[in-house]
């Protein structure tokens, strides 16, 4: 791998930027790989690195329909915290956390990690109690949360509107620091790069149309819009398209993909120093490193792969940061964009064995699995190589529905009473 | 913003309704006769295609009633609104 | 200052309006009708912004929505302030104030500017291969410098202070663009008398006929005709013409969002009247007449301020008199650039030349530039420019090779061809269709009831554009088609994208492709280079298309570059996808309304005013307010809940439990139904008696409870949790209509109706006795769960003897208007017995010292019947009910390591926990620990005079008498699991 530092770069602008390689292959897919990753994001090319680097399995494909990171690693608002409840969550998270604090060396690609803190402000007594929950949970887990009164959130982030007389005002919130955001782009290129470099071969325009399976049910490959490729595991990271996937191999999952939305202002000079989110009012901003203020919406009521929703849906978004920072209502809305969330009933993610032998998938991660990638893309090489789960993904099995051993992180979040 | 076409009011704009999840997807007259597979299937798992899709949708805001929709989940083009009961055109 | 280069006639500007402005502090005169861009131009201004990366000087490149490089703050202070608008499109008024972005100290010495002189180590996508040693300084170091050099204008400050309006609006046809193509198709479909929308970005409607000195239409002069056209809409009783408005998305079913600017032209703000509206149109037909783009050449250093789009040029001259330069230089691959250069030369400009990429150039305005003797120069190229500031020369080559020749010059006009506007086509999700004899994608196979008419189209003449609106308009209401007569209106060919050809070593030059965003020619090959393939990829690494025009000039040369270098046709490679908002749209429009007070509703109870007149504290609960305590002289909610709770305890309290959630049940099937419905059995519930229920959700967890009461044999009174009440109401609808239409049952939201006042305490029947007609209310005759129907204060009332707090306790449901009446009937009444009113909170303390459980704080959703203890409340006979099936599953049949409500006593008793913290067996294990559950509610319980807390526990049933452990941040507390019921466990005081 060509090596990415300061000196290549000076060394390059010397002679023209000509010397640069490109930063992986165009390779025509082979008859058969040990193991095909389905879904070029950041969590398939992760789960793909992953396989290459710690389980030394070199003979592998990542499928990609259209071209890699164009799903939701490409239309998230790149949001990253690990401040979950639950212990299977908090420790799930956490675990993508850990490695995403070493992600750049480790890819030798710059992912922007900031870690700039994420601040969830509270509303009213029951937000309090939620959060205060999440605050002593994660800190007898060793996950960094911090319960901050309205003055303080204020001070760590100026722009906030803590007047007492709003409609919802706002009476504390939870930070952590540790949390922040990252480039996604480069988390899919970073990754691609690694595993092409490790011997992966990453196939765009690729489209899994069938999923071949011998008479004991076991996988053996899959049929492609670039003609049938054979293997016996398949590790299927297609957000936004698992239900389509996992129907190839007979499998009905607990999943319904939703629209969701997000949208950018115009840049302006560094005015916004963190992350803040409002679960109450609906409202999710941060500032990108190019200068726009980028803001996460809601879900549309109903399933849809579009990629688009109603304005009505970042409307109510942008009436919740405009009365959250009416600083804001000046700024104009640049670009809103679509992407397709595969939601559970439980809103917490499914990584795992399937009951197709051979058959792995990794789904569910609603709105939030951007942050998740490298812990998620690890477990799941870990769970491919071994046919066995991590203990840390063991709990996000597909039987937990049925076994009633939800991990229901929107249900602990709760509604008002 | 959705155009949907309630069968005893009309066309009304989308946030009139509330959507209520894919259509047909029946409850068992006596759900002790099932068992913990077939329980999980009615409970958690849905089609979720690409494409032709029946759901439900009640005028939450209107006339209160359920009806059932056919609508392609890729184009958001709606075929067609039926009642509750009626056969999926 | 005096404008030197405005004309001295001609244009649509109001000469006899002179407008003062200031531009960095510095003071220039404008007319009525000028652009601020028109107004710089006029006075010889082109110097106006830094660009993004490299902080270039950038001048106006074009004359509207797409214009990338003069981007200006405009406001008169900082509650008016709006960074990053385009000059082109800000109108000029007086005293306006606006300065440039993205340099310091100045626009013309821009410390930023370091960055042009090392460009070479800043190619796109530099910044992925670099500053991540050490590990921290990314985010310490290097990343607050990045955000520093770019962001363009600065955000306000200060709230803004104007207001926004929003409105719906239905019509027949939705024309979006006021150019002759759109009116045609307004006046095409506004004779059948159909409802039409007219809406253009402009100021003044007209398109290309607001610079059109030349064209005859139906033997009237252009403008005339457009004076004629808008008088004709105007009489129509049914169309409306808006103008100012952005039609900036197009949504599915044939929804479209207008953004309507009403005041920002005009001056001085108006707070008291709204800035915008936001319009949501849904058309039964649109007609997108959206016109063409202008795109540049890309050729080296292509970007100095002077340079600008020839027929921006033009439209400076012919619209607004003024004119871009003395001395320009003309780049071209179109006729059209021609045409700019006769009106220049017209206007009194030494043309410097015509610079013409093609081999010949024949058509008719080419033809009238060589007998007007202008040099014109063939198949040749423009191989680099001179000049700081401010262009001043060229050199020119010709294609075939030979010497470079310098041309001196004060500005280079540019015409790479146009680009349809299909922004909207596609945003329907219409397919586009690239056309390879226009270089250009156009509408294909529409996705919504649309058609496109004009330029937009991809159609290059007047009477084309006219005929095609006309079409349109008319084919969408059924109307008939009209040709018109045009003279004067030549076509005009040509075109180009991608990097112009040349013989410059492509290394040692940069040619930008993209101009807010820095973004060459190189740039893209560099991408390529690295292996981005995929336009999207190529997009996001470069950044191309990704600046506050979206790409409106950039996108067709890029493709160009890529079609080039890779060797297919732009057909195979795709564009990007266009996204809302057409132009930039404010916060403001679309938050609308919604602010303050009105940001969401806010409901209150009958009986808030009396509250609010007493100085309580309320809390949001949902959208409801509630009385949370009702402080007196000075006490803190400690004090005051203190106090509330030995009123209750010791006499007689009084609380607004008006939010609660009410449903009538009713009909011959109404006990069978709540039967299937709730856990709990219904059947033999006798009339006038009450029983708490439990719903749950059909995966077996607890959603909601409430005590209900049997009216009648036929009807129920539900009640259901505040927040809860449209769920529940929304999940029985949902099994009768859907699950169980069989049964006779109808249900109707009373919440709403009823004030419900809660009258607790070992006094509360003396308070209530002396009001209550046509009952009895004694213990004997009206025990513990039971109800009447009375009069109260002689308001008809549902009188339920029930009690969250373990005292003797009414509740009285009365007909909501009478609630404020009946409680301060219930107020005097009680003034003998001390009766104290109480809020939430002690609300809150007294069930938990009776461990009755709140839905939503007990538990999560995640919580069954048996978590809580109340199996004993499942109707054993039932066979069915929503939920039962699932709690037959493995997990909750054997109930092992379920979490279980307990009570916990602090061995400290003066000790409050905190409601959240978890509870583990061992406070000196490493993290992350083994928690065993979490404090659900704790209280200070001035009953016992200690601290008390409900928990769910694992296992909590089998672990009483345990000591536990709650790690507080303060420290480790010792804890015992006790029974969750604290006070009377016998329920004694209930049947007092």
């Amino acid at each position: 791998m060509q090596r990415y530092s300061a000196l290549a770069l000076i060394r390059q602008s010397i002679n023209g930027h000509k010397g640069w390689k490109p930063q992986w292959r165009e390779p025509e897919p082979k008859r058969s790989y040990d193991a095909i990753i389905v879904g070029g994001g950041g969590h398939g090319l992760g789960a793909a690195y992953y396989l290459a680097r710690k389980h030394g399995m070199r003979n592998i494909a990542v499928l990609e329909k259209g071209w890699i990171g164009g799903g939701n690693t490409g239309r998230n608002t790149t949001i990253i915290r690990s401040n979950y409840l639950f212990d299977e969550s908090a420790a799930l998270y956490d675990h993508a956390l850990k490695l995403w604090e070493g992600l750049s060396q480790e890819l030798n690609y710059n992912v922007m990690f900031s870690q700039r803190g994420v601040l969830m402000v509270a509303h009213n007594v029951h937000d309090e109690q939620s959060f205060k929950r999440h605050v002593s949970a994660n800190r007898l887990n060793g996950v960094d949360n911090e319960w901050l009164t309205p003055e303080q959130a204020k001070e760590f982030c100026p722009p906030l509107n803590i007047a007492p007389g709003m409609r919802h005002a706002v009476t504390g919130a939870a930070l952590q620091r540790r949390a922040g955001t990252a480039r996604h782009d480069a988390v899919a290129w970073g990754y691609a790069r690694a595993a092409d470099a490790l011997g992966v071969d990453i196939i765009q325009n690729c489209e899994v149309t069938g999923i071949e399976r011998d008479a004991s049910g076991h996988v053996t490959g899959v049929q492609t819009t670039r003609g049938p490729i054979a293997s016996r595991r398949i590790g299927v990271s297609a957000a936004g398209s698992t239900s389509l996937v996992m129907a190839m191999a007979g499998l009905r999952m607990p999943l319904e993909s939703y629209p969701l939305q997000a949208l950018v202002s115009e840049p302006v000079k560094p005015i916004f120093p963190c992350v803040v989110m409002s679960n109450t009012i609906h409202a999710y901003i941060s500032q990108s490193d190019k200068g726009e203020l980028v803001i996460g919406a809601g879900t549309d009521a109903y399933i849809s792969y579009s990629q688009r929703g109603a304005l009505h849906i970042p409307m109510h978004t942008l009436e919740a940061i405009c009365e959250l920072f009416p600083i804001f209502r000046r700024m104009r809305m640049m670009r809103n964009w679509g992407g397709i969330v595969d939601v559970t009933p439980d809103r917490s993610p499914i990584l795992g064995k399937t009951p197709v032998p051979g058959l792995y998938v990794n789904c569910g991660w609603g709105t939030g699995g951007f942050k998740a990638t490298p812990g998620s893309a690890d477990l799941f090489a870990y769970t491919i190589a071994r046919d066995e789960p991590h203990p840390i993904n063991a709990p996000f099995n597909l039987e937990r529905f049925g076994a009633g051993r939800l991990i229901d992180e929107a249900a602990a979040a709760a509604v008002a009473h | 913003m959705l155009l949907i076409p309630c069968p005893y009011c009309g066309n009304r704009p989308e946030i009139e309704f509330a959507y209520g999840g894919e259509a047909h997807v029946v409850r068992a007259a006596d759900p002790g006769q099932v068992d913990d597979a077939g329980w999980t299937e009615f409970l958690y798992c849905r089609n979720n295609p690409r494409g032709d899709h029946a759901e439900r949708w009640r005028h939450a805001y209107g006339c209160g009633r359920f009806f059932n929709v056919k609508r392609n989940t890729y184009t958001d083009h709606i075929e067609a609104s039926y009642r509750i009961g009626e056969t999926r055109p | 200052m005096t404008q030197a280069y405005r004309l001295a006639a001609g244009g649509r500007i109001d000469r006899s309006r002179t407008l003062g402005f200031s531009f960095d502090g510095k003071h220039y005169k404008g007319y009525q009708g000028d652009t601020l861009a028109s107004a710089l131009l006029a006075n010889g201004v082109h110097l106006v912004g830094r660009s993004f990366k490299y902080h270039r000087p950038r001048g106006i490149l074009s004359a509207g929505a797409e214009e990338p490089n003069a981007l200006a703050g405009v406001g008169c202070d900082d509650a008016h302030y709006t960074p990053n608008l385009r000059a082109t499109q800000v109108e000029l008024y007086d005293g306006l104030k606006a300065e440039s972005q993205n340099r310091s100290p100045s626009l013309v010495r821009d410390y930023g500017a370091v960055n042009d002189l090392l460009w070479r180590f800043f190619p796109a996508g530099f910044y992925y291969k670099t500053f991540m040693w050490p590990r921290k300084a990314w985010t310490k170091f290097f990343e607050p410098r990045i955000r520093e050099m770019a962001g363009l204008g600065r955000s306000p400050q200060t709230p803004d202070a104007a207001c926004y309006a929003q409105r719906f609006a239905h019509c027949d046809v939705l024309v979006i663009g006021a150019g002759p193509a759109g009116l045609a198709a307004a006046l095409a479909a506004a004779k059948t008398g159909a409802r039409v929308i007219l809406c253009d970005e402009q100021a003044e409607p007209g398109g290309s006929l607001l610079a059109e000195p030349d064209a005859v239409i139906d033997g009237l002069p252009a403008a005339d005709w457009l004076k004629a056209a808008l008088a004709q809409l105007a009489a129509f009783p049914k169309v409306k013409v808006l103008a100012r408005t952005i039609a900036f998305g197009y949504f599915p079913h044939n929804m479209l969002g207008l953004a309507e600017s009403l005041t920002d032209h005009a001056g001085e703000p108006d707070d008291t009247s709204p800035r915008g509206r936001l319009w949501q149109v849904r058309a039964k037909e649109v007609v997108i007449a959206a016109g063409a783009i202008e795109r540049p050449l890309v050729f080296p250093d292509n970007d100095r301020p002077g340079i600008m789009l020839a027929e921006a040029a033009r439209i400076y001259a012919e619209r607004y008199g003024v004119l871009p330069g003395r001395k320009p230089l003309v780049f071209t691959a179109h006729d059209s650039a021609y045409r700019t250069a006769l009106a220049l030369h017209r206007a009194g400009c030494a043309v410097a030349g015509i610079v013409d990429m093609r081999p010949a150039a024949d058509g008719p305005y080419a033809a009238a530039a060589r007998r007007a003797g202008l040099p014109i120069y063939l198949a040749s190229t423009v191989s680099g420019t001179g000049g700081r500031l401010r262009v001043a020369r060229a050199t020119v080559v010709s294609l075939a090779g030979g010497a470079e020749q310098r041309i001196d010059c004060d500005t280079i006009l540019m015409s790479g061809g146009f680009t349809p506007s299909v922004h909207l086509f596609s945003q329907s999700r219409g397919k586009l269709v690239f056309d390879a004899t226009l270089d250009a994608f156009l509408p294909g196979a529409p996705a919504e009831a649309c058609r496109v008419a004009g330029a937009g189209a991809g159609l290059q003449t007047l009477k084309e554009a006219l005929e095609s609106g006309a079409a349109a308009g008319a084919g969408a209401v059924g109307g008939a088609a009209v040709t018109y007569q045009v003279t004067n209106a030549p076509l005009a060919r040509g075109g180009f994208i991608g990097v112009v050809p040349g013989h410059v070593d492509p290394t040692s030059v940069r040619a930008f492709v993209d101009y807010q965003n820095d973004v060459t020619a190189k740039d893209v090959s560099l991408a390529l280079r690295e292996g981005m393939r995929s336009v999207e990829h190529v997009k996001r690494f470069t950044t191309t298309g990704m600046a506050t025009d979206q790409g409106k000039l950039s996108n067709m040369n890029a493709l160009g570059i890529m079609s080039a270098e890779l060797g297919k046709p732009v057909s195979a490679i795709g564009t990007t996808t266009f996204r809302m908002p057409y132009t930039p749209v404010p916060f403001g429009y679309f938050a609308g309304y919604a602010r303050g007070e009105l940001f969401e509703p806010e409901r209150r109870t009958a009986i808030h005013g009396w509250a609010a007149e007493r100085g309580a504290v309320f809390e949001d609960v949902g959208l409801w307010k509630r009385a949370r305590y009702f402080p007196q002289g000075g006490e803190d909610m400690r004090a005051a809940v203190a106090r509330e709770c030995r009123a209750v305890r010791g006499g007689v309290g009084i609380f607004d439990a008006s939010t609660l959630g009410k449903i009538e049940v009713v009909g011959p099937d109404a006990a069978e139904f709540l039967n299937r419905m709730y856990i709990n059995a219904w059947t033999k519930l006798q009339p006038g008696r009450l029983r708490y229920g439990i719903l749950l959700r059909e995966d077996g967890f607890i959603i909601d409870d409430g005590v209900i009461g049997r009216v009648s044999e036929t009807c129920f009174h539900v009640t259901t949790t505040t927040g809860g009440a449209p769920r529940v109401l929304a999940m029985m609808e949902d099994y009768l209509q859907t699950e169980f239409p069989e049964l006779d049952v109808w249900l109707t939201s009373t919440t709403e109706q009823y004030a419900v006042i809660a009258l607790q305490g070992p006094l509360a029947r003396q308070v209530i006795e002396p009001l209550v007609e046509g009952a009895d209310i004694s213990a004997k005759a009206m025990p513990h769960m039971s109800m009447v129907e009375c009069r109260i204060a002689g308001v008809p009332a549902r009188l339920f003897r029930v009690s969250f707090t373990g005292e003797l306790g009414f509740e009285i449901n009365v007909p909501a208007d009478y609630g404020r009446s009946v409680w301060e009937a219930l107020m005097e009444s009680g003034l003998a017995h001390g009766i104290t009113p109480y809020g939430t909170e002690t609300m809150h303390v007294l069930r938990a010292e009776k461990g009755y459980i709140i839905v939503g704080q007990e538990t999560d959703g995640t919580v069954t019947p048996a978590d809580v203890g109340y199996s004993g409340m499942i109707g054993k006979a039932k066979p069915d009910f929503v939920g039962k099936r699932a709690l037959a599953r493995e997990a909750f049949a054997t109930q092992t390591n379920r979490k279980q409500l307990v009570g916990l006593l602090t061995a400290d008793p003066a000790l409050v926990l905190e409601e959240g913290a978890h509870i583990v067996a061992d406070p000196a294990q490493p993290k992350p620990m083994t928690m065993l559950g979490h404090i659900t509610s704790s209280y200070w319980s001035e009953t016992l005079g200690r601290s008390i807390a409900l928990a769910l526990l694992r296992d909590g049933a089998a672990r009483t008498g345990e000591t536990l452990h709650v790690p507080l941040e303060s420290g480790d507390a010792r804890v015992t699991v006790v029974s969750s019921v604290f006070y009377d466990p016998e329920g004694v005081r209930l049947n007092g």
